[in-house]
């Protein structure tokens, strides 16, 4: 899996300096071209439409190019909610997601090797929700918590909601479909960190009368941290930028709204281009910005 | 910690965890057998009416088709071209090598719509009409890096001995290629080329931002959310989550089976 490899960090050395040139010029051209292409230069494309105005001749959506760099400071001032709740809720997300996926992380990496056919069942396990539809997995939650739901009416009569209140359309709503959809994300990097796990470490610490509690936080927690970088990355960066569980039509309301929710209704139903431009290079900004810190921090940079 | 939690406490909390996952899916399944209306909301009682008339529901079936065949045409263009830079990238040194990573990382690392807004911008600024090929070329943009992740960390487990060999044998770079490295390689390109086609298959941000009018299965699935979507959309989804539990659980058996023979020969 991917995931897999993203989370392993020994980084492939080239095993044989062989012949290069031409070869590696065939081999590489096609690929980097086609990234330079439709990645990077959509990107710059993204930089200069966030910078244009409305054509003053013009009709409704209709932008020339300028140089407008107010165009950031005005969706700064008109979206710092959905902004500053984006990132609120991500972080949230993906710390719910770390601590449901680290036990079981742990269990079929460490616990369940004796059994290799067991261990290859719970990871499958794990990634069958990647098998269907996100968007029906979404609905499906959708439907188990709506206003009818069993679910529902039990807390209400039970007296944990009040008999106005309901789970579709709240913050809470949004963040458990968040959690739940980028969990595999988070589990099997930690999964790949946690399978190498060599046991004896585990148990030179208990020799030496450390208790369970400070094996894991001395032992077993550092020796996890790439994968929990890795996990960790992986569910952050696409729950920022998610628009599908805060959507109305989805798990969410108007008052979930995130930035990318933002992000498509201004591109793609009132087409004001500049605005949901400006706010694609501000995620992609703010979000480089972090994961850079965040990695320099925790020191694991040759990760990737 | 595994002295102090209890034998059992780990193993029950996987099951749950693996109830708590698996709970959408089920849901899924079962109302693919609902004998709804238009909706598919409430349970009106059970019927296979759906699974056999999938593609009455108007759209559905279009919808899956458009997916596959994306699916399909991005995932081949998407592992060639990965796989020539994995290969690149492990078996020989050269210049800007650190930046080609950043390059190859960086659309991993960016959120999707942001990637989704660029390319739609770009399209937008060339005057190109969106459709189908956008969307291809969107998806093959998206899985590309993915591909070579996944290729790369084969072609570093693959040892360089058995081309040496090769080549010592009098065979030309060709014939090393397809005789050698490329079946060694096979398991890892078909991982990737499995992960891509479910990316693609499965993408719904990007594809939004750069489909035009033409559906994709996501695509068909958001739009109906709003007005309620039908059981057939439940019966697609579940037909491809049995294919491709399907795929994985053979591939792993076949692993399991190829393993044991070659421990029963040492």
């Amino acid at each position: 899996m991917a995931f897999a490899a993203f989370g392993s960090n020994n980084s492939s050395k080239p095993s044989k300096p062989t012949k290069t040139g031409k070869v590696v010029i065939a081999l590489l051209a096609p690929g980097l071209a086609y990234l330079g292409a439709f990645f990077l230069t959509p990107l710059i494309a993204l930089i200069m439409v966030s910078l244009q105005i409305p054509d003053p001749a013009g009709g409704y959506a209709e932008y020339v190019p300028a140089l407008e760099i107010g165009n950031y400071g005005y969706v700064i001032a008109e979206y710092l909610p959905h902004i500053l709740r984006s990132f609120a809720y991500a972080l949230a997300a993906t710390v719910l997601a770390l601590l449901i996926s680290y036990p079981l992380a742990y269990f079929i990496g460490v616990k369940a090797r004796p059994w290799p056919m067991l261990q290859k069942l719970m990871l499958t396990l794990v990634i069958a929700p990647f098998f269907i539809s996100f968007l029906l997995r979404t609905l499906a939650w959708k439907q188990l918590f709506s206003n009818e739901s069993w679910i529902v009416t039990t807390l209400q009569d039970s007296g944990l909601l009040d008999q106005t209140q309901y789970v579709v359309g709240t913050p809470f709503m949004v963040i458990f479909g968040l959690t739940y959809n980028f969990i595999p994300f988070m589990t099997l990097p930690l999964y790949t960190s946690l399978e190498r796990l060599d046991i004896r470490y585990l148990e030179a610490g208990s020799d030496l009368y450390a208790s369970p509690a400070k094996v894991f936080r001395k032992v077993t927690l550092p020796l996890s941290m790439p994968g929990i970088i890795s996990g960790t990355l992986l569910t952050f960066i696409p729950i920022a930028g998610d628009y599908v569980n805060a959507s109305g039509d989805f798990l969410g309301s108007s008052s979930t709204a995130m930035i990318g929710n933002v992000i498509e209704s201004n591109y793609l139903q009132i087409n004001d281009y500049p605005s949901a431009s400006a706010l694609s290079v501000l995620l992609m900004g703010v979000i480089l910005v972090l994961v850079s810190v965040y990695v320099r921090k925790s020191g694991t940079e040759d990760l990737l | 910690m595994r002295f102090s939690l209890g034998k059992l406490a780990l193993p029950l909390y996987a099951v749950i965890a693996f109830i708590y996952l698996l709970i959408p899916i089920l849901y899924t399944f079962v109302f693919s057998f609902n004998d709804s209306l238009k909706t598919n909301l409430i349970w009106r009682g059970f019927t296979f009416d759906k699974w056999t008339n999938v593609c009455q529901r108007e759209g559905v079936c279009e919808a899956f088709t458009n997916s596959v065949f994306i699916g399909l045409i991005s995932t081949i263009v998407a592992t060639a071209l990965g796989t020539a830079i994995a290969i690149a990238l492990v078996r020989y040194r050269f210049k800007f090598r650190s930046s080609i990573n950043l390059l190859l990382f960086l659309p991993m690392a960016t959120p999707e719509v942001v990637l989704g807004a660029g390319l739609a911008s770009q399209f937008f600024n060339l005057g190109v009409q969106k459709g189908i090929w956008t969307i291809i070329i969107a998806h093959i943009m998206f899985c590309l890096s993915f591909v070579v992740v996944t290729v790369k960390a084969r072609v570093a487990s693959l040892d360089p001995a058995l081309e040496e060999a090769g080549r010592d044998l009098y065979a030309n770079p060709r014939q090393v290629f397809w005789k050698i490295t490329f079946p060694l390689l096979l398991p890892g390109i078909s991982a990737a080329a499995l992960l891509s086609f479910a990316l693609s298959f499965d993408d719904f941000i990007i594809t939004n931002f750069n489909a035009g009018a033409d559906m994709t299965f996501p695509r068909y699935v958001y739009t109906a959310a709003a007005r309620g979507v039908p059981a057939e959309a439940n019966v697609i989804g579940c037909a491809v989550f049995l294919l491709a539990i399907f795929i994985v659980l053979a591939t792993q058996i076949n692993s399991e089976v190829k393993r044991k023979r070659l421990a029963k020969k040492h």
